[in-house]
Parts: structure tokens; C-alpha cells; sequence
């Protein structure tokens, strides 16, 4: 059965949609992520316009991230004074991500970008998620305590001027590293199409030595937003977001992540990081063979009114 | 298809120009007696979703004909389905560092977005070569003129051979030699090909007669495409209202999202 996708301008199979947004969805379900960095790379696979897949990406993250931030708000996991001056760097970053989306885009260098991007952050990230996990799991068959946090330690972003005290991350910290780390996820929120969790979670923890308890609520919070905001300035100045495309992924990724968070309970951390990592890194490998392999044809026709 | 047969094809009333054909453009040779008139029964297709391509069928007449010159199969017709124009860019990629980057590109101006040809003949054999160039029929020899600076022009060719080759090889430039028939003395039925991704707008159905190799008469007419349908309403909507179309994006991921975790939650 096919389905026309309006703003993509062509027709899918619409159960591979469905397969791909269930398979994402449990995924993202399995290892408490958004899955924007899943789904994006895997619907320019599926010959989507890279400029739909990104927009679409970030409807989609809304959506997932959606249920999760409400619990965590309910629990009170969510640290808004922090998450709001995040939220502030991630609206002036996801604002420039746009314009610097239509101008890599006239320039047609966009695709270009998307790939380079998705691959220098995902072999990093991937590769330095393996690197932990294969470590902590090396740890845990020598039963030696694995330390995920060194709780006395600060480093230089804990000497910049304009400190405030986020009472219940328990912190007194410079705003300017905050809203930087919002302004680079806004950023990649906009050409990515991904909510950043995997890039802001390890920031959060590892960088500003914000506790764990909070960081996952705050930055699902910081990523509802800012992926909301994106969707509306992608419709409206690149009109490539595709509500079909993204309402057929919505329903199936959700669903698939609640089967996903049952499977998840059942493996330990490490073991859950090591297979993320190794996800994370598949589709880098993949994308970068992208682009070295020639391609099948090395012109191709752009029209001025829409098209890619 | 189903839109399609609401083209009810008038062959009775060909010679009668109807409200289409009276805003028709006309361009004819002096020294020639015949007259070409042509007419498609609406002036607006509407085509729905499911859409896959069909064939327009265009009827037609020669009016003042020789009967020997039509006996001996000297007249012929080229009939022309031409889109809506834009501009049109060809990238060209190339190996940098390894990795394949768009390195050149050609923005050409005013090209039709779909192009379909269908003529009695191929139209090598109609008219001279240089005469069917210089009037511009066929994809072959659509004018290409390149926007801004292009350097020396030497990549000129290579560009245009690019974009006549991807358009053809996209269903939205074809061509049928062979599409325009006789159905009887003077009458000729051409079927155009609409492509599944036909665009929107105005788009002209021109027709042109020639005798013997020469141009004789040509006969235009506007053919409004406008699609119907969910997706059309929603292609719409993202244009037109895109600020609202934004903020329903957002709300239909909330809904869902949120939906979902109450559903769940209840089990």
C-alpha cells in the first residue's frame, strides 16, 4: 500500500514508514533517546529529501520526547530555571540552524552538511559511548565499582563569571556554559533534526557536573521545546515539514517504544551503552560510505519554486 | 483516470472556435491557405491524489487543406504539452578530499517543468533540422539560456545535455513520435502524456502544422492543472498558511506522544 507524501513529492510504501518509525521507536523506547538521529539518517536511506527527512525528524522528536518530559515534570525531575536558560540558547541556536538551513540550501551544499554532520558526531559519539561502556564492562567482570561521576571535581567551566544557583540541580554555576550548550543543540536541532539528547545528556553529566537525577527531565525538556520551535520556523520559512510523513512515523514509533522500554529494563546499563554505541556507529559507517562511494549520477536538476 | 473522463472531447465542434480556443494564440504564414484549429473540451483538469499519469487526447482539424498533399501524407503535426516555467539549477558533484561535493552548478532560466511532445513523425523528418531548432520544438532544442556569470562557457553543453538527460529520465520532458493520428481526411487526435508529477498551474498546449517541411500554422491553448484531493489541501496549506500549518505539526506530536503514554499507562 502507498501513500503520497505531499511535501516530499513522492509516493512510499507506507508499511516500510510504519516499520522504520516502529523499529526507531523501540529503539529509542530501549535506550531512553529521542531517536531523531535514527530516524533522520534512515528516511535519506529511504530517498526522502534530506531537507523533509531533517524538518520531519525534529516533528517527529516532539512526539517521542512528549510522554517522557511530562513524567519527569510529574516526578519533578525537571529543573526549569536551568532548563529555561538552556531553552533560551536552544531558541537563538535553533533560529540561526534555520537560516543557516535555507542558505546552505541555496547554495546546495545542505546534503553535504547533513552527512558531514551526522557523521563526525556520530562516529565521535559512538565511539567514545563504546570506548566507556566497553570499559565499565571490563570493570564489572573484575567487580570493581564503576564511576560514572567524580562529584568533587570542577573544571574551568566552573570559573566563568555570571553564576547562578539552580536550587534544584543543588548548583551555583556561569549561565554562559548553560545557554552555549543549548545554543549548539538548538543549532543541530535545526540542520540535524535530532532533539541532541545523546550529545546534551553526556554534556550535562560530564561537563557542568550537573546531577543525574535531574539531566535526563531537564534536557527532554529543553529538547520538547526547541524541537516544537524548529517544526513551526522549518514550515514556515522552508515549508519541508511533511505532517503525513510525520504522523504515520509518530504512531508507529510510539508504540514501538513502549515495547522498547520493556526490553530495556532487562539489560544492565553498560550493556545497553555498548549496543547503543554500536547502533551509533552503523549508521555513521553508513553514511559516510555515502559519501565516498561515486554517486549514480553525478548531475542533478534543482527547480527554483520547490524541489531539492 | 477518473478526471480525465471528464474530458468529453468535442471532434464536432472543432472548426467552431469554443470559449477555450477564442483565447488561443494564432501565429500563421501568409502565403499558406490552410488553418489549423484545435480544442480540448475544458481548459481545467483537476487531478486527485491517486493520480498516476494519464493521457490528454487533444482533437484537431486542418482547415483549407489540399487533398492531394494530405493524400500523399505531406502534412504533419507536432503537438506540444508545455508546464508551467521556473528556473532550474544543475549541480554538478565532484571528488574533494575524497568525499563527492556539489562543486559547479548552472541555473538555467524560464524552463518548463514537464514537456511532452507528440507529433505524426519523428520531428528530424518533419521540417528541416535548423527550422524545428530555430523555432524551439522539442527538448532537444528548448532554449537552455544559462542565468549570471558562466565563465567561458565551455561546460555550456555539458550542462544542458544534464538537464534535457535528467528531466527525460524523471517521465517529465517525453516524447512520442507517433501520437498525432489522422482519424480521418483532416481531423488528427494527439494524446500528450501528462506525468504522474504533472505540475500545478497553467500549462499551453501548442500545436503546429507543417506542409511538405514547411511551417504552415500554429494554434495555442491554455490548459489550467490543478490538484484535488487531502494532499493537495495539505501541499496547500503548508504554503499558504504555513505559521498554522507549523503549530498543527506541533500539536498533532503532542497529541500523539502524549495519547500514547495515557493509552499505555491504563494496560
Amino acid at each position: 500500500m502507498t501513500v503520497y507524501l505531499p511535501i516530499a513529492e513522492l509516493s512510499v510504501n507506507i508499511f516500510i514508514i510504519l516499520g522504520m518509525g516502529a523499529a526507531v521507536g523501540f529503539l529509542s523506547g530501549m535506550f531512553g533517546v529521542g531517536g531523531g538521529f535514527l530516524i533522520t539518517p534512515l528516511l535519506i536511506f529511504y530517498n526522502i529529501p534530506p531537507v523533509v527527512a531533517v524538518a520531519t525528524g525534529a516533528n517527529q522528536v516532539v512526539a517521542s520526547s512528549i510522554s517522557g518530559a511530562i513524567t519527569h515534570f510529574r516526578r519533578g525531575t525537571i529543573d526549569i530555571k536551568l532548563g529555561t536558560v538552556l531553552l533560551c540558547g536552544g531558541l537563538v541556536g535553533a533560529t540561526l540552524g534555520v537560516w543557516l538551513f535555507s542558505l546552505l540550501r541555496s547554495i546546495g551544499q545542505l546534503d553535504l552538511v547533513i552527512s558531514l554532520l551526522y557523521v563526525v558526531l556520530l562516529g565521535s559519539v559512538g565511539g567514545l559511548m563504546l570506548w566507556e561502556s566497553i570499559g565499565a564492562m571490563r570493570k564489572a567482570a573484575r567487580n570493581q565499582p564503576t564511576q560514572l561521576r567524580r562529584p568533587g571535581q570542577h573544571n574551568w567551566i566552573h570559573g566563568l563569571p555570571l553564576k547562578m544557583r539552580f536550587k534544584k540541580s543543588k548548583i551555583y554555576l556561569s549561565v554562559i556554559p548553560v545557554a552555549t550548550l543549548g545554543f549548539s543543540i538548538g543549532i543541530l536541532t535545526s540542520i540535524m533534526g535530532v532533539g541532541g539528547g545523546f550529545i546534551m545528556v553526556p554534556a550535562m553529566i560530564y561537563l557542568l557536573r550537573i546531577p543525574t537525577s535531574v539531566v535526563v527531565g531537564t534536557s527532554l525538556f529543553q529538547i520538547v521545546f526547541v524541537s516544537a520551535y524548529t517544526v513551526i520556523v522549518q514550515a514556515s520559512t522552508n515549508y519541508t515539514v511533511d505532517i503525513v510523513l510525520a504522523f504515520v512515523l509518530m504512531i508507529a514509533g510510539v508504540i514501538g517504544a513502549q515495547y522498547g522500554v520493556r526490553v530495556g529494563q532487562r539489560l544492565r546499563g553498560e550493556q545497553l551503552r555498548a549496543l547503543l554505541a554500536l547502533l551509533v556507529l552503523a549508521v555513521g559507517i553508513r553514511l559516510s560510505i555515502e559519501l565516498i562511494i561515486p554517486p549514480k549520477d553525478i548531475y542533478s536538476v534543482v527547480s527554483a519554486g520547490f524541489g531539492f | 483516470m477518473r478526471a480525465l473522463a471528464r474530458l468529453v472531447l468535442f471532434a464536432v465542434a472543432l472548426t467552431v472556435c469554443g470559449p477555450v480556443a477564442a483565447q488561443s494564440l494564432e501565429r500563421e504564414v501568409g502565403d499558406f491557405t490552410e488553418k489549423l484549429e484545435i480544442g480540448i473540451s475544458t481548459d481545467e483538469i483537476s487531478i486527485t491524489s491517486d493520480f498516476r499519469g494519464a493521457d490528454l487526447t487533444i482533437f484537431g482539424a486542418i482547415d483549407g487543406f489540399d487533398a492531394d498533399l494530405l493524400a500523399q501524407g505531406k502534412y504533419n503535426i507536432i503537438v506540444v504539452l508545455e508546464g508551467p516555467k521556473d528556473n532550474a539549477t544543475v549541480r554538478k558533484k565532484q571528488r574533494v578530499f575524497g568525499i563527492w561535493v556539489n562543486t559547479q552548478s548552472m541555473t538555467f532560466e524560464l524552463v518548463p517543468e514537464a514537456y511532452s511532445l507528440s507529433s505524426t513523425r519523428d520531428i528530424a523528418t518533419i521540417a528541416p533540422p535548423r527550422d524545428i531548432a530555430n523555432m524551439g520544438i522539442g527538448v532537444d532544442h528548448m532554449r537552455l539560456v544559462p542565468l549570471g556569470f558562466i565563465g567561458d562557457g565551455s561546460s555550456l553543453g555539458e550542462f544542458r545535455n544534464a538537464f534535457r538527460r535528467i528531466r527525460e529520465e524523471s517521465g517529465v520532458y517525453q516524447r512520442d513520435p507517433g501520437g498525432v493520428q489522422f482519424i480521418s481526411s483532416s481531423l488528427f487526435k494527439a494524446s500528450v502524456r501528462l506525468p504522474a508529477n504533472v505540475p500545478n498551474g497553467i500549462h499551453v498546449v501548442r500545436a503546429y502544422l507543417f506542409r511538405d517541411g514547411l511551417f504552415v500554422a500554429a494554434k495555442a491553448l491554455p490548459l489550467r492543472v490543478v490538484k484535488t484531493g487531502l494532499e493537495q489541501a495539505i501541499t496547500r496549506a503548508a504554503h499558504e498558511q504555513p505559521l498554522i500549518y507549523g503549530f498543527l505539526a506541533v500539536t498533532l506530536a503532542v497529541i500523539t506522544g502524549w495519547g500514547a503514554s495515557l493509552l499505555f499507562r491504563k494496560e
